[in-house]
């Protein structure tokens, strides 16, 4: 291909979803249900495509990496804001992942939203053309998170970054008749720009040392800034690095729902299933660890950043899997999970083990959209009841959902052979290398995270399809497998789940898939340690059984199975034994509460004195309708020598000659 | 063929008699539909008039441009004086705009002395870009004043229940502001023997009287733009004003304030300017987070969309001063023009955005008479194309990249962080409070379930307000996408004026 072909690539994969998404928004009516599907899942279709092209070009071609600039957005100082792309392997990767997932996910959907209209009140002239509007969206959103990936510059990002926000909130929020949607969507943006906030803080720090935006030259030059401090707090130099890495990787928190950021994912859970796997578990979600991976020439120059975001990483993973643990909500569990397995990401980058966090970012874009959908099929089969408590036993009834459902599972918890297995373990095995402050901690808890990831999974699994079958009649007698538009995603999101982690990870974990995309210092590279010990996929495989991860999912889901298969009264009993512990567990301690009572409440309240004591009473009050009752008050002095009478000015006449006479008298 | 023809002369003068043709023409019987019909016309003439001003604008050079030069009262040497730079000629394609907007929106919506208020739009049009185009002290100071009368009129006679207060308010504030600014005019005629901008802007002053004069200029323009603690007329013009009065409030006459500091303040005075930046700087950050909080509070939505507007305006105080702290932090004026063209951008795309917002509301109190918040919810169910726009503005106001609202405040924010550290964080907090604000309130207004049976008979919107709706839709996301060809009018006069300003006149 020429550079001009690649050119229009290029231009044609971002297009291709964003014309199908204004098609199939602004002309809803016009081209009806079907024209909205059919048009946004070719346009996807097409992305999908040509993103696999490039795929080829740069991984099994050798291509070189495409660097292209498409307009100038604005030019101000002799700086040039420009929108353009960068594709290396990097990308490619992430392109062919998001528009793979998003291509399942719109074919789903038609099964999933076929009766929107039950979900709307019927005079809502919002529910008539719910549907056409859905496609639009998550076509919008494909587009906004290819923009995102594809960007070569810090401005294009944020602008990604902040459209993928944008969807986010238009899809939570989707069932706008709800009242617990439309909170959680508010939620969801302000969090995420506390968040952008701090993003947009790294990148004046970027522009104002570089003087450039431009990946390339900021990379380029990132040595150069090694030394540099910065005085933020007079008196305490930091070095510009960490402070730069510090501010990225707030907004990499907000999108990726890093702790204490996270509380808005959970809450997420309000919009449709299909969204949560395309936004909040495969792709929107795990921006903020391909932004630090991308950033990596900029993080491995700070010990600091590297290791805050381990810490964070680890706090994430493990204690929001605790929190999987007591959720009946069949959603809300893969939502907890997938805080977790993100933390596991974030801890990676903390590691400098790029590659692989990466790499456990594709398997499990691939698992976890692939158990939301499961979830959605369930949900859709018992008529959208998500609470487990009333499930049980639907192996029986859809056998499709079911066996997907424990391909999904079995990766999640690394079962040998399955593409978790391969990415969570070289995480493992990676934070067990890094020397970086922290990872012993890290260490302790991605370890412990296996088996309550094992336990919660597993857990979920028996007490959806075995066990005793705990719907009411009327539900039992509607269940049946869902219709093929469902059940294919499925199946085609199970093929990945199985094997592509055992296919990629020699390449992509242990191997130099990924070139000059991700740069590793020398001291940090624990990856090309461990491959040069010879880990690998047959080397992994042949030391399962001496492997502690292994054993730890075992038990994790040995005691699901004891818990929720033999012994179901011991749940209950621990329960109410820890009733304590159990709380704070119900209530995700307690976070929540507290993010709406102080940042929520207090703001309010601040808003209010402001608004009351300094406008209303000082400034208005005191100065404005003061100096006016002042004016009023002098006037209304002086209004007592305008009598009117004239004996009164006589006699003041007389006052002042008399006084002039003494004056000049004297 | 433009450069001889007295392009601006034509854009002021053309709407000020047209709007005393429509009021000619109105003052017949039955005379309100050829009023109005004549008030678009105009409105669009004079629109299509200003945009050779665009196209043929030299973007090469600062010098002004499209000059015109009478003189007017030689005792006095005071001219008719015109020209535009890279500063006005945007904000008076703004003004032409914005003008066919509210035209287009009062269409219908004002039964009472129809062309009465049409023509105080048209001849208000006039007067504010004769302010835009005047490079004679006297003739920015004729227009100043002038331009008062109609807003007051507008908001007296079409306004809410409580406008008399409203109207008291908002002229007093800005007639005492304006006088500081006449009594600095007049010293520095004495001094300098000459009303001419430009000329001043070469004449030399010691620092006492710089300070001086900035101060009453500081008066007059912090009034109109408006800075905090003068900012408390504004929430209650905007209550009592009717739509088309809030839309011109919003979209233009907070700009003429911001002008002033541009065309007057910077120039005239710049070591007053240095010496006195953080007072404005801290000024223009408690206008951004201060303002922010109270904006949250708010149940009336032209109260909230308001205080959004003070805190706005923020930013572009904030672009004009950082100069100076740039200056001072890194030892070169490098970075100052992206404040100052941020600024100037965020004008711009804040009198699109506060324009559209206003005119939401405007659409809502049309159908069911309220501006309070909770007397709203679930607006979606039963206007869905209006609450697609709306949320669409909303998002615009809360600067999201991709539209209008995100350039200006981004670029003042890269700016300030090459000050110092703090004030862009400060600045950054509207990512947070912006959103806040303006997101809950369309949570409260759009979303839900329909809360009342008065919601739930309003109707979307009719062709005439999808019209104007949909144009500034587009023009929202158009800035936002490609705000280049904006900022190429500007670059040269910024750059010349940051040349400017870093020399010191003392």
């Amino acid at each position: 291909m020429t550079i001009s072909d690649l050119h229009s690539v290029t231009i044609a994969i971002v297009l291709a979803p964003l014309i199908g998404a204004l098609i199939a928004g602004l002309m809803s009516d016009a081209v009806g249900r079907k024209g909205a599907h059919t048009i946004t899942i070719t346009g996807v279709a097409i992305s999908f495509i040509l993103s696999a092209i490039l795929f080829k070009y740069l991984v099994f071609e050798g291509g070189a990496t495409i660097e292209q600039s498409v307009y100038t957005w604005l030019v101000s100082d002799g700086i040039v804001f420009e929108i353009g792309f960068l594709i290396d392997r990097l990308t490619v990767m992430m392109m062919v992942v998001v528009t793979f997932v998003s291509l399942m996910v719109h074919i789903y959907t038609i099964g999933y939203m076929a009766h929107d209209e039950e979900n709307w009140p019927q005079e809502s002239l919002a529910g008539r053309n719910s549907y056409q509007r859905f496609f639009s969206y998550i076509s919008l959103f494909t587009f906004s998170m290819l923009m995102l990936v594809m960007a070569n510059n810090f401005m294009q990002l944020f602008f990604g970054w902040e459209a993928v926000g944008l969807v986010s909130y238009l899809l939570i929020g989707f069932w706008s008749v709800r009242e617990s949607a439309v909170y959680a969507n508010l939620k969801a943006f302000l969090v995420n720009r506390v968040g952008d906030f701090g993003f947009l803080l790294g990148i004046g720090a970027v522009l104002m040392y570089f003087n450039s935006l431009d990946y390339m030259t900021v990379f380029e030059n990132a040595e150069l800034h090694k030394d540099v401090m910065v005085e933020v707090i007079p008196g305490s130099p930091w070095s510009l690095m960490t402070l730069i890495c510090l501010l990225l990787f707030i907004g990499a928190m907000g999108k990726s729902a890093q702790f204490p950021l996270h509380i808005w994912l959970p809450d997420s859970m309000e919009g449709p299933t299909p969204i949560s796997a395309l936004i909040h578990a495969a792709t929107m979600v795990t921006a903020g660890i391909f932004m630090v991976a991308r950033m990596s020439p900029l993080f491995e120059l700070s010990e600091t950043a590297l290791s805050t975001v381990m810490i964070i990483g680890a706090i994430t993973a493990l204690f929001m899997g605790f929190l999987g643990l007591v959720q009946n909500d069949i959603k809300r569990v893969v939502a907890y999970s997938t805080l977790s397995q993100l933390g596991y990401m974030t801890v990676a980058l903390g590691a400098s083990a790029y590659a692989a966090g990466i790499f456990h970012l594709m398997t499990h874009a691939f698992f976890k959209a692939l158990l939301f959908l499961g979830a959605g099929s369930v949900i859709i089969a018992m008529h959208h009841d998500q609470d487990m408590r009333n499930m049980g036993g639907l192996r029986k009834y859809m056998p499709i959902t079911w066996i997907t459902s424990l391909i999904g599972s079995l990766a999640l918890i690394g079962a040998p052979g399955f593409a978790g297995f391969f990415s969570k373990d070289s995480i493992i095995v990676a934070v067990g290398h890094s020397t970086v402050a922290g990872s012993g901690f890290a260490y302790f808890a991605v370890l412990l995270g296996v088996f309550i990831t094992a336990l919660y999974s597993f857990r979920m699994y028996f007490l959806v399809f075995h066990g005793k079958e705990r719907m009411s009649e009327k539900s039992r007698s509607h269940l049946h497998e869902t219709p093929w538009v469902v059940t294919l995603p499925l199946v085609l999101l199970a093929i990945p789940s199985v094997v592509i982690g055992f296919l990629w990870v020699d390449s992509m974990a242990f191997g130099d898939f990924f070139g000059s995309a991700i740069y590793v210092a020398a001291n940090h590279d624990v990856l090309t340690a461990l491959a040069e010990e010879g880990h690998n996929a047959v080397s992994m495989l042949l030391h399962t059984p001496i492997s502690a991860p292994f054993w730890l999912a075992l038990a994790g889901v040995a005691t699901a199975y004891l818990l929720y298969m033999r012994e179901t009264w011991i749940p209950e009993l621990i329960a109410s034994r820890f009733s304590r512990i159990h709380n704070i567990l119900l209530n995700k301690y307690y976070m929540d509460e507290f993010a709406s009572a102080f940042f929520g409440g207090g703001s309010r309240l601040l808003g209010t004195g402001l608004w009351r004591l300094g406008d209303m009473a000082i400034i208005d009050g005191l100065a404005v309708n003061g100096s006016a009752r002042t004016v009023g008050w002098c006037s209304s002095l002086l209004r007592h020598i305008q009598t009117g009478y004239l004996y009164h000015y006589a006699f003041a006449m007389i006052l002042g000659l008399l006084g002039l006479f003494l004056y000049f008298l004297f | 063929m433009f450069a001889e023809s007295p392009l601006l002369s034509l854009t002021i003068w053309i709407p000020i008699f047209g709007g005393l043709l429509v009021l000619f023409v109105g003052s017949k019987e039955n005379g309100g539909f050829e009023a109005r019909v004549i008030a678009l016309l105009v409105s669009l003439i004079t629109f299509i008039i200003s945009l050779p001003l665009f196209v043929y604008f030299d973007r090469s050079q600062w010098q002004m441009q499209f000059e015109e030069f009478v003189p007017w009262i030689d005792a006095v040497r005071v001219n008719y004086h015109l020209g535009v730079d890279g500063i006005s000629m945007p904000l008076i394609i703004l003004t032409t705009f914005m003008t066919v907007i509210v035209v287009i929106a009062g269409w219908k919506v004002i039964s009472e002395k129809p062309a009465q208020y049409m023509a105080s739009f048209l001849i208000m049009e006039g007067l504010m870009i004769g302010v835009f185009a005047s490079l004679d002290a006297m003739l920015f100071y004729v227009f100043w004043e002038a331009m008062l009368i109609p807003m007051f009129l507008i908001i007296g006679i079409w306004g809410g229940d409580n406008r008399i207060y409203a109207t008291m308010k908002f002229f007093l504030y800005t007639f005492i502001g304006s006088l500081f600014m006449l009594v600095a005019l007049i010293y520095l005629y004495l001094q300098s023997g000459t009303f001419s901008i430009l000329e001043l802007h070469q004449f030399k002053i010691a620092l006492t009287p710089q300070i001086l004069i900035f101060l009453a200029f500081l008066f007059a323009f912090a009034v109109k733009v408006p800075m905090w603690p003068v900012h408390t007329w504004l929430p209650d013009a905007h209550v009592q004003a009717p739509t088309g009065g809030s839309v011109i409030l919003a979209a233009i006459m907070l700009k003429l304030g911001a002008y002033g500091f541009l065309r007057f303040s910077l120039p005239i005075t710049p070591d007053a300017s240095h010496a006195l930046d953080d007072l404005m700087i801290t000024l223009s950050l408690i206008a951004v987070a201060y303002i922010g909080f109270v904006a949250l509070v708010q149940t009336d939505m032209k109260k909230l969309i308001a205080y959004s507007s003070i805190s706005h305006m923020g930013f572009v105080t904030l672009g004009f001063f950082i100069a100076f702290t740039i200056f001072e932090s890194t030892g070169s004026f490098q970075g100052a023009a992206m404040g100052m063209e941020g600024a100037m951008v965020q004008m711009i795309s804040h009198g699109f955005v506060s324009g559209a917002m206003f005119l939401c509301v405007g659409v809502m109190y049309d159908r069911i008479h309220s501006r309070e918040i909770a007397s709203y919810g679930g607006v979606v169910h039963v206007m869905p194309k209006f609450a697609g726009l709306l949320v669409l503005f909303a998002m615009a106001n809360a600067g999201l990249p991709g539209t209008a609202g995100f350039v200006g405040e981004f670029m003042v924010i890269l700016s300030a962080f090459k000050a110092n550290f703090w004030i862009a964080f400060i600045a950054a907090l509207t990512l947070v409070l912006g959103a806040a604000y303006t997101l809950w309130m369309v949570k409260r207004v759009v979303y839900g379930p329909v809360s009342e049976n008065k919601v739930a008979t309003m109707e979307d919107l009719s062709l005439r307000e999808g019209l104007f709706m949909a144009i500034l839709a587009f023009a929202v996301i158009g800035l936002g996408l490609y705000p280049a060809p904006l900022l190429e009018v500007m670059h040269a006069t910024v750059d010349h004026l940051v040349q400017h300003i870093a020399i010191s006149k003392l």
